[in-house]
């Protein structure tokens, strides 16, 4: 099983949730979050004070999903997620031990 | 039981049909119209002053409260919220006395302790019991319009203690000089000095802001000001509080002309026009400057609009209402958004920048634009103000102004002296970093988990 934590845009999260659900992935865990990579923060003045907004907000998906069907759904979340412009956000890929189902212990990819 | 109306019907027909002197029947309907006139002016008045008090709570409330950051909204609100409580009961107990009691120049006397004689007598056109309530919600503003000095750092138990002085020292000689019997600054009552002041440029505006001034500089700059950013935690509930202010500063200088009058109505269109006016200044300033024009700006800059046209709201034009609004929009920004950062003082919310200086603008240019074509000069006047060809008006305005500087800042900073050495100013910066919400009042305005 692989972890698939993606920090994206905020206002691509509807198109990146539809995209996901149209390939048959029905579970994720969303967050709104702060922070930046190369994209610089901006300006803002309140009554003339000026102040430099460098963390910015982002939603950080997160979905556990089985080995064989984690390129895919990379491909379709970063082609959602996409814009072309500086602070797209990144995705991150990693190994998961071990899914539990609360509600029955199902364990491993049929916890998913 | 049903037949006591028809009794009283009797009652009152028999001596209307036994009347044959016209004489009593048209003092009677004298009587009548006096006392519809009255009511219309009283209904007006409690209006007026039910509009003032929703300025300060939830007005001026959300207005500050959403400038702070989010740990310090509840002690922002607070301030506000408990002088509504404070300043009334002071009122009832002997501020109202202090403050339009006796003809003396400089304050009150004790005539109308626990509101002695202040009842439903009507005879200086609504009830003594109605002008009383209206005044005493001024008494309440004021006060809390200071607290944006200081926000984010006051003890609460000092900030108690510094009103009920201050109401004593600065707010209550203020009204009587300028709006009681034989006042000092009172045009109207043959003062030595004689200002216009129609709803409190001086008695409200100046007094608190340049106290807050003061307050901002003895307490000292938040913790990380201007390092770290303090940026308003919530803008929306700040605009709903500036529109609150917006209508409620209808009841404040309409409500100023104790009737419900034609001079009701120059206040009126007065008042909104100067708001519009500044919100225009504000942010055509702000848009050429800094590159962007701002909510908080165009909120800011009808605040400042509605300071600045209060002294004048009776005496003067439409037209010249905008001018005035105009010109208070785009000083207040020059002054907050450029001077204040170049003297490097922390008034946290603009206390003084809005206040203090859309007052004093406000109070000069009463004296240029104050007009008999609106308004009747005090007797023995030709005219009001420079437009008149009263130039001297301008003197006796900026005379006026400048005393309300020297006793506001003065009393001020022995308030402070006073308050400092009994319970401490200021949190100490432990409680300053939690935040007021949990330091001072255990509670926090956002909770998560619930």
């Amino acid at each position: 099983m692989k972890k698939i934590e993606a920090i994206i845009q905020p206002f691509k999260l509807d198109e990146v949730k539809e995209a996901l659900i149209a390939i048959g992935i029905d579970g994720m865990t969303v967050i709104e979050v702060r922070g930046h990579g190369r994209q610089k923060g901006h300006k803002e003045i309140y009554r003339g004070q000026e102040y430099t907004v460098d963390l910015l907000p982002k939603v950080k998906l997160e979905l556990v999903v089985p080995d064989s069907r984690a390129d895919e759904v990379i491909q379709t979340l970063a082609a959602a997620a996409r814009t072309g412009k500086i602070g797209d956000g990144k995705i991150f890929v990693s190994e998961v031990a071990e899914a539990i189902r609360i509600r029955n212990d199902d364990r491993g990819e049929a916890a998913l | 039981m049903n037949r006591l109306p028809i009794l009283t019907g009797i009652l009152f027909l028999l001596p209307g049909m036994a009347l044959a002197d016209a004489g009593a029947r048209i003092a009677e309907l004298e009587q009548a119209v006096a006392a519809a006139q009255m009511s219309a002016d009283n209904a007006w008045m409690l209006v007026s002053s039910a509009l003032v008090l929703m300025m300060t709570g939830p007005g001026l409330a959300l207005f500050y409260g959403g400038l702070v950051r989010r740990k310090n909204v509840l002690g922002t609100m607070m301030h506000s919220f408990i002088l509504m409580a404070v300043a009334t009961v002071l009122w009832a107990v002997i501020g109202y006395s202090l403050a339009f009691g006796g003809g003396g120049r400089l304050v009150g006397n004790f005539d109308h302790l626990l509101l002695d004689g202040v009842g439903t007598d009507a005879s200086g056109g609504i009830p003594a019991l109605t002008f009383m309530v209206f005044q005493l919600m001024f008494a309440i503003i004021t006060p809390a319009l200071i607290s944006g000095a200081f926000a984010e750092r006051m003890k609460f138990s000092a900030m108690l203690l510094f009103t009920v002085l201050w109401s004593f020292v600065v707010y209550y000689p203020m009204a009587h000089m300028v709006w009681g019997g034989g006042g000092l600054l009172n045009a109207f009552e043959n003062g030595p000095i004689p200002c216009f002041d129609f709803a409190g440029g001086t008695v409200v505006h100046i007094s608190s802001g340049v106290s807050a001034l003061v307050c901002a500089l003895y307490i000292g700059k938040r913790h990380g000001f201007p390092s770290e950013a303090m940026k308003p935690h919530n803008l929306v509930i700040s605009v709903i509080g500036a529109c609150l202010l917006w209508v409620g500063w209808f009841g404040f200088n309409a409500g100023s002309a104790l009737s419900a009058g034609a001079g009701a109505s120059t206040a009126f269109v007065a008042t909104h026009f100067g708001a519009a006016a500044a919100t225009l200044g504000w942010v055509l300033v702000e848009w050429i400057r800094d590159g962007k024009p701002s909510m908080l700006g165009a909120i800011t800059g009808a605040v400042a609009g509605l300071v600045g046209i209060t002294p004048a709201a009776g005496f003067v034009t439409p037209m010249a209402a905008l001018v005035i609004g105009f010109l208070a929009g785009v000083v207040c920004y020059w002054m907050v958004a450029v001077v204040k950062h170049k003297l490097g003082y922390d008034d946290s919310l603009d206390a003084f920048g809005v206040h203090g200086v859309g007052g004093t603008v406000g109070a000069v240019l009463t004296g240029v634009f104050a007009t008999k074509a609106v308004a009747d000069p005090p007797e023995g006047w030709a005219g009001l103000g420079l437009v008149d060809g009263n130039a001297f008006q301008v003197v006796n305005q900026t005379l006026g102004a400048l005393l309300t500087w020297v006793l506001a800042a003065l009393a001020t900073f022995l308030i402070l002296k006073i308050c400092d050495a009994l319970v401490g100013v200021r949190v100490d910066s432990e409680q300053e970093t939690q935040g007021l919400d949990l330091a001072m009042h255990g509670e926090e305005a956002y909770n998560f988990e619930s």
